[in-house]
Order: C-alpha cells, then sequence, then structure tokens
C-alpha cells in the first residue's frame, strides 16, 4: 500500500507573544516544527505501511528550510520525502495550495491513499485536505480517528462527528484528514534518524510539476488577506472580593439580576 | 501581486519593522528585508513615510462576474431537524441581503426536513429543499454534487455554511470545484460600503492575530461560520417567503463512501452547543475526580460539562466535552469557567456567552480578562460553596 504524507512547517507555539510597545508579535524562540496534527498523518501512514507493506511519501510544499522537517518525517519512519518550493508558490491560499499539491501527487502516480492532518495550527482553516481530494477527484473523509481494516481497493474506517463516530466505508484511493485520537506518534528511530542525514530530498518546482501558472501562488489564489490585527480584549469584568462566602452571596445575587438563576 | 523594498527610498528607519505582525522584516545595511512568510496585509506600507515599500497589484484583473446575485445559505440538518446554525446563518445572511439590496435563499438538502418554513421566519426569501430519501444521511459525494449544480444554475453573490464537522469537509470540496476563495471559521462578515465585496473576518494563528479576508474577482464568495458565533434573529412568523422544490435526479448522482454505523457519545448528559448554562473544568482540577465538584455544580443549575483543553488531553473527560478552538464553539447565557486559565483557544470557543464567570487562584489568569465576574480564589472552596447556596436557595 502506498501512501503519501503532506505536512506542513509551521511555528513552533501559537502562543505567541504580543509586544506590548510595538503591539506586533514576538518570534524569538519559536522554531519551526512539523505541523502537530501531521505527526499523527505520518504516524498513521506508517502504521499502514507495517501492517500492510508499501512505501509513505512525505510531500511538503514551503520555503527551502521546511527540507529540515522532511528529515524528521523520514526518521520518523517516512520511507522518501519530497518539497514542493518555488518562489512561484509564495502566498498561496488554500485553493492555490491545494492544486500545487495535487500537481504533485500526479506526477508521483503511484498511491493508494492520502493522508493529512485535520487542519494546521497557523491557518486553521482544515481545507486542504478536502480541497486536494477534490482536485484529484478522489473520495475524501474527514475527521479520521480510527482505519479499522483495509482490504483490496477499499478501507473501513471511523469518523469524529460532534455527537458520536461514522462507521465508513471508503474505496481506494482516497484522501483522508486525520485527528489526534487516532494514534500516538512514536519518536526517531536510531535507524530512521541515520537514514534522514543522509537521505535525498528532491526539490520540485513548478516547472518539475507542469504547473499552470495562473493557478499557483498569489496569482492563483481566490482569497486575499485585506487587513491583520490584534483582537481587542476590554476588561469591564466585575471583581467580586472578599472571602469565598461573600463572594459566592455576591456572585448569586447578580446571576439572580441576570435572572439566570 | 509582489511586494518589494525601493532600496533609493528605504532610509532603514525600521518603523516597518515594528508594525509587522508577523515579525518578518529586517534590517539589513540599513535597508529593510522582507523574509519569507509575507501575506502582503500592507500594514509595512501605510506605515513607510518615505514610500519605499511598493506593493503591486495585478494590473488585469478581470472584473468579478456581475451576473452573480444574491446571498445563500447552507442550512444543515440531521435527523430530518435543523441545526441551530441554520438559523444563525440566515439570521446574519438576511443583514448582508440587506447591505447588498438582494434576495436571501436558504438551500436544504434531506427528506422530510421539519420546519424548513421557520427560516423564512428569520429572514429567508426563498428556501430551495431538495427532498429525497438518498439525501437522508449527509452524503457528502451527493451533497457536494448537486450544490455545486445549483450554484452553478443560479449564480449566487455569497454562499455561507456552518463550520460543523460536515460542513467543514463538504464545502471545502464545493469551492474547489468551481475555483473559487473559502474563508474557514468566520467571526465577522460584513458588506464593504464602497466595493460591496464580503469582508470575511476570522481568528487565525490559534486565535492570536484576526484576519480580514476578501475574494475579489472569483464567486461566489464563501465562508464558514461555526455554530454560536451569530446571533439567532427574533423570529417574524408573518414574513412570506416561497419555498421552492427543486428537482432531483437521482441517475446523475452517486456517493463513493457508505456509512455503514453510526455510534453515539453516551457520556454527554446536555449537548454543549445547545445548553443554557455551561460549568467548566481545567488543568486547575488536578485530577480527574474533582470533575464532581464540576458535575454537581452543573446538576444543581441543569448546566452541560465543559472542559478546556489540558483534561481532554490527560484523559480526565471526553473530547466532546472540550470547548475551544479545536473544541467546540459555544454560546451560553452563562459560562463558569473553573481553574481554567483562559489560553486564547479556549476564549476563542466561549467568549461570547452572555455571561462569564470565571474562578481562578491566579489574579492574573487571562480568563479574567472576559469576565463578566471574576472570583480570585481556591476553586475548592467556591465550587462547593457556591453548589450548596444554591441547592439552598430552591
Amino acid at each position: 500500500m502506498n501512501i503519501i504524507v503532506c505536512l506542513k512547517q509551521v511555528p513552533g507555539t501559537t502562543d505567541v507573544k504580543i509586544d506590548p510597545e510595538t503591539n506586533t508579535l514576538r518570534r524569538e524562540g519559536t522554531k519551526n516544527v512539523v505541523n502537530p496534527f501531521d505527526t499523527y498523518a505520518l504516524e498513521e501512514g506508517v502504521r499502514l505501511r507495517e501492517r500492510y507493506g508499501g512505501r509513505v511519501t512525505a510531500l511538503s510544499m514551503g520555503p527551502p528550510q521546511a527540507e529540515e522537517m522532511l528529515r524528521e518525517a523520514i526518521s520518523c519512519g517516512a520511507d522518501e520525502a519530497i518539497l514542493i518550493s518555488d518562489r512561484a508558490f509564495a502566498g498561496s491560499d488554500t485553493l492555490a495550495t491545494s492544486y500545487t499539491l495535487s500537481c504533485a501527487v500526479n506526477k508521483l502516480k503511484d498511491y493508494d491513499l492520502i493522508i493529512c492532518g485535520r487542519q494546521t495550527i497557523d491557518g486553521d482553516t482544515g481545507q486542504v485536505g478536502p480541497e486536494l481530494s477534490e482536485m484529484l477527484g478522489l473520495p475524501f473523509v474527514a475527521y479520521v480517528s480510527k482505519i479499522n481494516e483495509v482490504a483490496d481497493d477499499k478501507m473501513v474506517l471511523e469518523r469524529m462527528v460532534e455527537d458520536g463516530h461514522e462507521v465508513i466505508e471508503v474505496p481506494l484511493p482516497a484522501v483522508v484528514t486525520v485527528v489526534k485520537e487516532i494514534n500516538i506518534p512514536r519518536l526517531p528511530s536510531l535507524r530512521g534518524l541515520t537514514l534522514a542525514k543522509k537521505v535525498e530530498i528532491p526539490v520540485w518546482t513548478a516547472s518539475d510539476m507542469e504547473v499552470d501558472e495562473n493557478k499557483v501562488g498569489l496569482a492563483g489564489s481566490a482569497t486575499w488577506v485585506a487587513k491583520v490585527f490584534f483582537p481587542q480584549r476590554v476588561q469591564q469584568g466585575e471583581m467580586l472580593e472578599g472571602e469565598p462566602e461573600n463572594q459566592v452571596d455576591t456572585l448569586i445575587e447578580k446571576l439572580r439580576d441576570l435572572k439566570i438563576t | 501581486m509582489s511586494i518589494r523594498i525601493e532600496t533609493e527610498q528605504c532610509t532603514g528607519c525600521g518603523s516597518c519593522v515594528d508594525v509587522c505582525p508577523f515579525g518578518i522584516i529586517e534590517i539589513v545595511d540599513d535597508i529593510a528585508q522582507i523574509e519569507e512568510g509575507c501575506n502582503l496585509c500592507g500594514a509595512c506600507r501605510d506605515a513607510c513615510t518615505f514610500e519605499a515599500i511598493i506593493i503591486e497589484m495585478p494590473t488585469e484583473t478581470a472584473p468579478a462576474d456581475k451576473s452573480y446575485r444574491g446571498v445563500w445559505v447552507f442550512a444543515e440538518q440531521q435527523d430530518g431537524q435543523l441545526k441551530g446554525v441554520a438559523y444563525e446563518l440566515v439570521s446574519k445572511g438576511r443583514e448582508l441581503a440587506d447591505s447588498l439590496g438582494t434576495e436571501l435563499s436558504a438551500v436544504c438538502f434531506g427528506h422530510n426536513v421539519n420546519d424548513v418554513s421557520r427560516l423564512v421566519a428569520h429572514g429567508a426569501d426563498k428556501v430551495y429543499i431538495i427532498d429525497d430519501l438518498l439525501l437522508a444521511n449527509q452524503q457528502e459525494d451527493i451533497y457536494a454534487a448537486e450544490f455545486v449544480r445549483l450554484i452553478r444554475e443560479r449564480k449566487p453573490e455569497i454562499v455561507l455554511a456552518g463550520a460543523t464537522s460536515f460542513g467543514r469537509a463538504f464545502f471545502p470540496r464545493v469551492a474547489a470545484v468551481l475555483q473559487t476563495g473559502l474563508t474557514a471559521d468566520c467571526t465577522g462578515l460584513e458588506i464593504d460600503t464602497e466595493t460591496k465585496l464580503l469582508r470575511q473576518t476570522r481568528p487565525t494563528f490559534g486565535g492570536n492575530i484576526m484576519a480580514t479576508i476578501l475574494c475579489q474577482t472569483r464567486r461566489p464568495q464563501m465562508s464558514t461560520v461555526r455554530p454560536r458565533v451569530f446571533k439567532r434573529s427574533t423570529p417574524d412568523d408573518t414574513r412570506q417567503g416561497e419555498i421552492v422544490k427543486v428537482d432531483f435526479d437521482k441517475e446523475r448522482v452517486s456517493a463513493r463512501t457508505r456509512l455503514l454505523n453510526f455510534v453515539k457519545d453516551l457520556t454527554e448528559k446536555v449537548k454543549l452547543e445547545d445548553a443554557d448554562i455551561i460549568v467548566s473544568g481545567g488543568r486547575g482540577l488536578g485530577k480527574p475526580e474533582n470533575f464532581d465538584i464540576i458535575r454537581e455544580l452543573a446538576d444543581v443549575l441543569g448546566a452541560a460539562v465543559g472542559s478546556s483543553r489540558p483534561p481532554v488531553d490527560e484523559g480526565w473527560i471526553p473530547y466532546a466535552h472540550q470547548v475551544g478552538q479545536t473544541g467546540k464553539t459555544v454560546c451560553p447565557r452563562l459560562y463558569i469557567a473553573c481553574g481554567i486559565s483562559g489560553a486564547v483557544q479556549h476564549l476563542a470557543g466561549m467568549q461570547t456567552a452572555d455571561a462569564i464567570v470565571a474562578i481562578n487562584d491566579d489574579p492574573d489568569a487571562p480568563i479574567f480578562e472576559v469576565a463578566t465576574y471574576g472570583l480570585v480564589g481556591d476553586l475548592f472552596k467556591i465550587v462547593p460553596l457556591l453548589t450548596e447556596r444554591l441547592k439552598g436557595g430552591q
């Protein structure tokens, strides 16, 4: 079973500190990491390969430094990695990103399953997985929390929804996104680390993948960020002082005023 | 589009460095240098007093297709019941349609769906319904194909859907086929008075940054909105609207995925999203047994039990209870946060509650910034006391 896992390099934390003087993000000390949700996608790919044989290909679109993250993916079990990188891809929204990824997948050709994380922690959209499935014309299942079995040309899996989970059968090849409940990602192995050091990571550019220039980067993006600002929180609340007894009494009065209790 | 620095003009003053929300501008040899990650928000250009930062817009941008008119809302149902988010979106959609002076339509797929006329009472001028047994379950493949067909036929300029687990999976597929933009999890939607474009504001970077997104030339402009982000309007039963049954050709569609079974999570007594009151516990509870004091208070209030992320990660309580960025967005009349520090990701899921009570022993906890009433103190004293007093008062 040949599996493609899509990964994104993101800032190490979204608990970014805001510099009160300049009102901008403080980024010192935040190193880039694999998007946490994608580590579950990678682990699931590696587990499926261990059960059913085949190959796991880690695929990422990003700046040249994302290569370092792909080496990490190799150390955690991926067999090979490909970096999609070109200045022409800068400024891509989810539509342009999923188109570019679909070009890389088409170039890879021989695959049975594509796994993505449920969303990234920087953009938070969760749109690239489903959009990619449409670009490839493949069936799609989101929020997968368990892959029960893979048989011939189909797969039975569980998908997490608001009030429980669904058991779904999906024909292969397919695209799925996974949630963190699906597994516990492993740490790098010694063998993996050795492999990660020497493995060659090919970099595919726009011309390598024969992309339609009008569909990638800013030109290929349908959305545009018009404005970026920091959420303003104005403290208007009231602190209830005193011993616990007084605090609770005051609170109950306040809640009565709100006609809640 | 691209951004560049006019090196002749740049003095290396650094005012652009200070305003860049992403912190990616550096002064190298007295010239500003923009690193990877720019999304052309323009903050630096606006701050530059030397006109040294140029953002080039594409010159031959095709104008948006003006034949797209009207606002649409995808009205999601489950087991024949419309979801709350359908009414919330119709309420917001009404405002948008009024600003544009156009019609609002709701689109509903399902079988024997109840109360679709309520969508009219909340503001829809038209309700398009496709009613078929095949659509009773949310068959993503069929829903996506049929929705694409309807949009291509009738050309709405704005289409909204709920960011439910179904909506977040199905809507991007519709956008991808239509090759148009989609903005996820919007918390603000308004019409730009000048350009008439939909201004879509959403939290990003885990709620640390807000971004306003435009879809300038492609149509329709599409957004998803989390349940309980927008308020449901007061229904007007005298409102007139048209219910339009749309033909459904079974031969045309097929679903590739097959639903074999649905297993309901039974741990939740009251559905969080529908709860009037929510009592939530956080890391401050210390251990799983201590959720009992949260449950006791919830029982007295007839409330649902919520949680911030750490207790869920620790396995103290199932994921279904998690409130926040990667959990549920709630908007109850009262939210009581016990031992929750208030990370932005948690605040993103509950800060629109009508009233928020925060109980925490750390007076500097960010939860107090959004609290209507704050109680600094030991939650193990305050919460049981509150439960006891409320019991006594009945």
